[in-house]
């Protein structure tokens, strides 16, 4: 995912002298080919996020069409209110990157855990959210980004991701895509987490449930009409993301599902509300709070037959 | 210098201080101290220094103002009708509800603001943001941000600090309204800041300390060349008093909270008009 925004973000760069990219000292490798190619188009502001996200929006009141880039917690919780005062209020054209969103620096310890940010950045006013799915999601998002401007928040995986969607992906900002559909279930998801969902569907399957699964590169926007049909066309909708069960995708569906007169249950798997202190590389930590295939595989049967005879019976 | 020109920063000094006054009485709004405070650098920013276009507030080779501390919005709204960027007559409705004009600056709606602040330390980076894009783009126009000295305990000031002298940011002028006084009492006795000028000059910036009601020396310390060319950046550390222009308010941090009552405001109105 990492690359594949960095090339992105070059390409645009190339042809547009206004792309400035500014790194709070973090990207080693990653920034190298950006900051070589562009040099004008490229600040590395130091280990300094308050001074970044302020000059971000001046440089943005002044024109340019910035990207601010760290890692984890530091690009968005490091300097919270200057995105909420200086680059929301003002509207300004920054997106604010985090690479390594969720537990992909597992192993780094709490400090590295991007486990709230969908949360806190989705309830700032006029900052769009997105987090990709897979690298052909980067590149949907990345244009849309390119072509109608921030505030907005990009929360990347790190690197080696799977590859979901086919090349050429196109999405409008806001929407949300289904990767497979006919089923009696949907389980919806965003970010890097997304394979693990669809691996969750195939093990399912051999339960005799039918799952759909639709990827939310957006959660702010949320495709809320994707919610709004689905509340009525599944016995059960089941959210999946690697973020805090706190104010996430899960609890975005669950404003929606709220609110209409009907709709089918809800279950939201996530991570627990609390700091982890126990570490350990990406798949050790999801599997650890039941994130991997298997465990939400189990968890939606859990939950179906828990409801059976409830609700709306499957089958 | 220009006489003339000074003579005109001295009436619109002494009418932005009028306003200000009228404002947090009939608003009841804090921080009337720190408004007089910094009326002479606004004055002579608007009068003598800023090229700006009230006609055309988004002209893009305009100098860049920045007011960081955004408690003395007061100020700020009113050199600003003063300059002719809006009615006079709209000052009234500071603080009051369903008004634009809060207590903290912000550009929604009252033309001529550049940026909104009110939380301290936000001003300086955003500052050194517009004075770097304009040396990327090559363009003339000067970025001018005024701080408190309270402000100056946020990291985020020294953050900047390191930034603009680092990419030699000489588009950019930061102007401390070094009063003396913060929320609870004096500068040294809270955080202290001296020797002050000795930091900003440690941090790489060329420093200037004048007398920051004296209009003639405002006006040369913030004449700085309309140019794209790198050097250090300017801090101008200018000595105040706050509230300045009515007796019983300089140097009481009560007048950062209090609003003047009927009798204070007559009292006031009559020494900043004498």
């Amino acid at each position: 995912m990492r690359n594949r925004f960095f090339a992105g973000l070059l390409a645009a760069a190339l042809v547009d002298p206004d792309v400035v990219l500014i790194t709070a000292d973090l990207g080693y490798g990653a920034v190298t080919e950006f900051a070589t190619a562009r040099p004008a188009q490229f600040v590395n502001a130091g280990v300094a996020e308050q001074n970044m996200a302020g000059l971000a929006a001046g440089m943005a009141m002044a024109g340019a069409r910035v990207f601010t880039y760290s890692i984890a917690n530091f690009p968005t919780l490091r300097c919270l209110e200057q995105i909420r005062n200086d680059i929301c209020y003002h509207r300004a054209d920054v997106t604010v990157v985090a690479v390594g969103g969720g537990l992909a620096y597992g192993a780094l310890g709490m400090s590295h855990h991007a486990t709230e940010d969908l949360a806190i950045m989705r309830a700032l006013p006029g900052m769009a959210v997105a987090a990709p799915g897979d690298p052909m999601e980067v590149s949907a998002v990345l244009s849309d980004l390119l072509a109608a401007g921030g505030p907005a928040y990009l929360r990347l995986g790190k690197t080696g991701e799977p590859t979901v969607h086919q090349p050429g992906l196109e999405l409008a900002r806001g929407e949300s895509v289904a990767l497979r559909s006919g089923g009696e279930i949907a389980l919806f998801t965003t970010g890097a987490i997304l394979p693990n969902a669809i691996r969750a569907a195939d093990l399912l399957a051999d339960h005799g449930i039918h799952a759909d699964v639709r990827s939310f590169p957006w959660v702010d926007p949320l495709d809320v009409p994707a919610v709004q049909d689905a509340a009525g066309r599944y016995a059960t909708i089941v959210t999946v993301e690697e973020h805090s069960i706190v104010g996430g995708l899960g609890s975005a569906v669950a404003e929606v599902l709220a609110e209409m007169p009907a709709a089918a249950p809800l279950l939201r798997i996530a991570l627990p509300a609390e700091a982890h202190s126990v570490v350990g590389d990406q798949e050790f930590l999801r599997a650890a709070h039941e994130l991997d295939p298997e465990a939400i595989s189990r968890r939606v049967r859990t939950h179906l037959e828990a409801k059976r005879g409830l609700a709306r019976p499957i089958r | 210098m220009n006489r003339p020109l000074q003579h005109v920063s001295v009436a619109t000094a002494r009418a932005v201080r009028a306003h200000v006054l009228r404002m947090t009485h009939s608003g009841r709004s804090s921080h009337v101290g720190s408004a007089l405070s910094c009326a002479d650098i606004l004055a002579v920013l608007h009068t003598d220094v800023l090229e700006l276009d009230p006609e055309h507030p988004d002209w893009p080779d305009r100098d860049r103002f920045v007011m960081s501390k955004g408690h003395a919005g007061a100020a700020l709204y009113a050199v600003l009708a003063e300059r002719g960027f809006f009615d006079p007559a709209v000052l009234h409705r500071h603080y009051q509800n369903g008004s634009y004009l809060s207590g903290h600056v912000s550009h929604v709606g009252v033309p001529g603001v550049e940026v909104s602040t009110g939380s301290l330390g936000h001003g300086l980076p955003i500052g050194a943001g517009l004075a770097w894009r304009a040396r990327q783009t090559g363009r003339s126009w000067r970025t001018y941000v005024l701080l408190g000295d309270g402000e100056c305990d946020e990291g985020s000031v020294w953050e900047s600090a390191l930034f603009a002298a680092h990419h030699e940011l000489a588009n950019l002028v930061a102007i401390v309204d070094y009063n003396g006084l913060q929320s609870l009492g004096t500068t040294e006795e809270t955080l202290r800041l001296e020797p002050f000028a000795a930091k900003w000059r440690a941090f790489g910036w060329q420093v200037t300390e004048i007398d920051g009601h004296d209009h003639a020396a405002l006006a040369k310390a913030l004449a700085v060349p309309r140019s794209a060319e790198p050097g250090r950046p300017r801090c101008v550390l200018a000595h105040t008093v706050k509230g300045k222009g009515v007796s019983f308010m300089e140097n009481e941090v009560l007048w950062h909270y209090r609003p003047p009552d009927d009798a204070e405001l007559s009292r006031a109105l009559a020494e900043v008009s004498a």
